[in-house]
């Protein structure tokens, strides 16, 4: 059977390059590194890592194991809470220690930009940051609409309910295809002229190609700033464990907003005293044909997301709605009767267990984001396959191209797979 | 999705079909038909008319070499421009005939072989009338709408970078597309061959609020385009194309052709229409090739004017499209 199955793949290869040769057609993939030449409408940075990068692995690695080292001499017992000194060891070393290295080698990371004369790799590259972005977006968007509108259909308000149903129903019932051109021309049409944009004094300017908001620009002072608030984030979390701990053991919670505030405010506020100005505003000005400056939204990206994120959604919120009902009534029913409030129900009781139910079957949603981002090229977004399209035609190398493709998205495919298995394994019912 | 199923199965073919590409000739006569790529909505070049027949220019000479062939029926397989190249190479179409610009890299690379330039056009920018632009020049920072798959992307690409200007393209899988994203303000440029353009202006909601800007940004030679390696079938093609060429020039139309045959005392005119010598036979074909072809679809002038010239919708003067007799680059070799 396998054998039969080589067989037939190597005669296929074979028999492709005989026809390739005999019809004059030129074949292998040393056109990667000819110049692209054309022009791509998005251009997402590529971060090209140097050398020096592979010191921020190796402390990322280093301090990943020894802060595992110390949380098991410091915590014998599995699952038990580790002390406060030994935490706060772990922390500096699993997140401390990365950052030093990487503030200490911030040259190494080289941030490549398409231009027409990058090489067809580059554009391709291009395209697929510009997928996935697309997919991420799409993936989250559609789960936490998803779950929003299955809360809704399960809600006894009878409005609610009713307008879900009809939400999913809609969604679910019409080819994403049509979904997408309908929001990209809606958005077009209903939005006004560039010369008629809705401008709110630079802070937000919305006309017909696009939203436009003020960038971020970095200044000396960004990586400081930066560093100083994922600071503040890490003592967010510890003063919360803190309070937690200490509500476990005395019923009395741990002081947590002032602590906290100040480590929020306190933090950033010095870092940007000792370091200088992290960030200017780069206002969007009208310019030309267009606002130029600032950060946008296409109509064509916005278009994908929401047109992804709506269809995929619908399918969402019926697998998360069937996985909360199949955790049957009782024990809904038993969670109340220990004076549980219906968030904690929910929380403590439902999701738990129906999250086995919902995991697999969204793993298949999320790889169908994915898959539909393809669509892509028909209103215009130079996603992977639009990009690939045009390297096909302007190269000609039609076998390689779709070869890349078809591997390229079986390789995201089937890391989304994996990572949604390993939590899938992470979250199953442990049975005693 | 419908174009990158198109692509996928041309592969696919190139993968599975064993070496049967030789003889086009005897393939078209054997199925009784002949498989013609074309485009899937340009007005001018091939579109559906109110009878749901395809008809124009390009769809003209899909005709005339089944004709010259005498086979009685034409197949159209619309495409864009992504899936015209991988469509011809795999043999699912024996002639595209749409738009096609002869380049080096597609003749030395893509295993196609390019006939004849039936039309010498350029690509021309269209933009609004009230947006006050007058050149090309003034486009710096514009957005442009254009279609993928053809020279059109490098072109635009080349004259923005060799001029030192910016721009920002939005490219779609088809025309129509291209069409309606413009139309809706999304752009302020369209760009595609001038001849393309007239067409998609005559479909835009307000046709006489656009204008094409006078500059041609490169040379796009346009013509029928075959398989590389079958000769016979390029010949074919690129004579039936020259009768047209060189009976506009001879004074022979779809209406005299019969008449000219029988009554013309011109030696080359006999030679051509296959009263005379065997050229028509030589080539494959029998001699009364050339009066079917004729009168089906008339000389080369008569296909301009019918499907491109004043008074359609296209509206394109001749220009470099006239005789080279009078001062034109239609030339066609002699018939001796």
């Amino acid at each position: 059977m396998l054998g039969g199955f080589l067989w037939l793949a190597a005669s296929m290869y074979r028999n492709t390059l005989e026809n390739l040769r005999t019809r004059g057609i030129g074949s292998g993939f040393g056109f990667l590194r000819s110049e692209a030449g054309f022009r791509i409408g998005e251009v997402t940075g590529l971060p090209l890592p140097q050398g020096g990068f592979l010191y921020f692995l190796l402390s990322l690695a280093a301090g990943l194991l020894l802060s595992r080292l110390v949380a098991r001499r410091l915590a014998p017992g599995r699952g038990g809470p580790l002390p406060g000194k030994g935490l706060a060891a772990c922390l500096a070393l699993s997140v401390g220690l990365p950052l030093l290295v990487l503030y200490a080698f911030r040259h190494s990371v080289e941030i490549v930009r398409y231009s027409e004369s990058s090489s067809y790799l580059v554009a391709l590259a291009t395209g697929l940051a510009n997928t996935f972005k697309v997919a991420a977006l799409g993936c989250a968007g559609s789960t936490v609409l998803g779950l929003l509108v299955a809360l809704g259909r399960l809600s006894p308000n009878w409005l609610l309910g009713t307008l879900c149903r009809w939400y999913v129903e809609l969604n679910r019932n019409l080819p994403v295809l049509l979904q997408l051109f309908f929001w990209y021309f809606i958005v077009l049409r209903g939005l006004p002229g560039v010369a008629q944009s809705i401008d709110l004094g630079g802070w937000l300017v919305l006309n017909n190609r696009g939203l436009f908001l003020p960038a971020l620009v970095p200044r000396e002072g960004a990586w400081l700033f930066c560093g100083a608030v994922a600071a503040a984030l890490c003592g967010v979390w510890v003063v919360l464990r803190r309070s937690r701990r200490m509500w476990e053991e005395t019923g009395r919670p741990g002081r947590r907003a002032l602590p906290g505030a100040l480590l929020l405010l306190g933090l950033p506020a010095l870092a940007w005293l000792a370091g200088g100005t992290p960030f200017s505003l780069d206002f969007p000005v009208l310019q030309g044909f267009n606002y130029k400056g600032g950060t946008g939204l296409t109509p064509e990206f916005t278009a994908l997301v929401v047109g992804l994120t709506v269809y995929i959604s619908a399918f969402n919120a019926e697998i998360i709605r069937a996985g909360i009902e199949s955790v049957s009534r009782g024990q809904r029913e038993a969670a109340r009767a220990l004076a549980m409030n219906e968030r904690q129900v929910m929380r403590v009781v439902i999701l738990p267990q129906a999250m086995r139910v919902i995991v697999p079957p969204l793993t298949s949603e999320y790889l169908a984001v994915v898959k539909n981002s393809s669509l892509a090229v028909g209103i215009g977004y130079p996603d992977f396959v639009s990009v690939g399209g045009t390297i096909l035609n302007q190269s000609g190398q039609a076998v390689e191209i779709v070869g890349i493709w078809m591997g390229v998205f079986l390789c995201i495919s089937l890391c989304i797979s994996f990572c949604m298995n390993v939590y899938n394994a992470r979250i199953a019912l442990v049975e005693r | 999705m419908r174009s990158v199923f198109i692509t996928l199965a041309a592969a696919g073919i190139l993968a599975l079909s064993s070496l049967a590409q030789a003889g086009t000739l005897q393939d078209v006569r054997k199925n009784g038909f002949l498989k013609c790529g074309t485009h899937i909505e340009n007005p001018g070049f091939s579109a559906l008319d109110a009878n749901g027949q395809r008809i124009g220019f390009d769809v003209d000479f899909c005709r005339a070499v089944a004709a010259a062939i005498n086979v009685p029926e034409v197949k159209y397989t619309p495409l864009t421009s992504k899936e015209r190249l991988p469509a011809l190479q795999s043999g699912e179409i024996d002639l595209l005939s749409r738009t096609t610009t002869y380049t080096m890299s597609r003749d030395a690379n893509m295993g196609l072989d390019f006939t004849n330039i039936t039309l010498y056009d350029g690509q021309g920018l269209m933009v609004r009338k009230s947006s006050g632009i007058t050149s090309a020049r003034q486009l710096d920072g514009a957005t442009v709408c254009l279609q993928t798959g053809s020279t059109t992307e490098l072109n635009v690409a080349d004259y923005f970078r060799r001029n030192g200007m910016n721009y920002t393209p939005v490219v779609f899988d088809k025309q129509p597309d291209v069409r309606a994203a413009y139309d809706a303000g999304r752009c302020d440029v369209h760009t595609t061959d001038v001849s393309g353009l007239a067409a998609q202006r005559s479909l835009m909601k307000n046709p006489e609020e656009h204008v094409i800007l006078p500059e041609l940004i490169s040379k796009e030679p346009l013509g029928p385009v075959v398989r590389h390696g079958d000769n016979q079938w390029g010949d074919i093609v690129r004579w039936t194309v020259w009768l047209t060429m060189a009976a506009e020039e001879y004074g022979v139309t779809a209406e005299n052709a019969d008449k000219l045959f029988a009554e013309s005392p011109d030696p080359e005119i006999q030679r051509m229409l296959g009263k005379t010598g065997t050229l028509w036979q030589d080539l494959g074909l029998d001699a009364g090739a050339p009066v079917r072809v004729l009168k089906l679809v008339g000389n080369y002038g008569q296909i301009f004017g019918r499907n491109l010239g004043p008074g359609t919708p296209v509206n394109l003067p001749r220009g470099y499209n006239e005789q080279w007799t009078k001062g034109g680059l239609i030339y066609a070799p002699p018939f001796r």
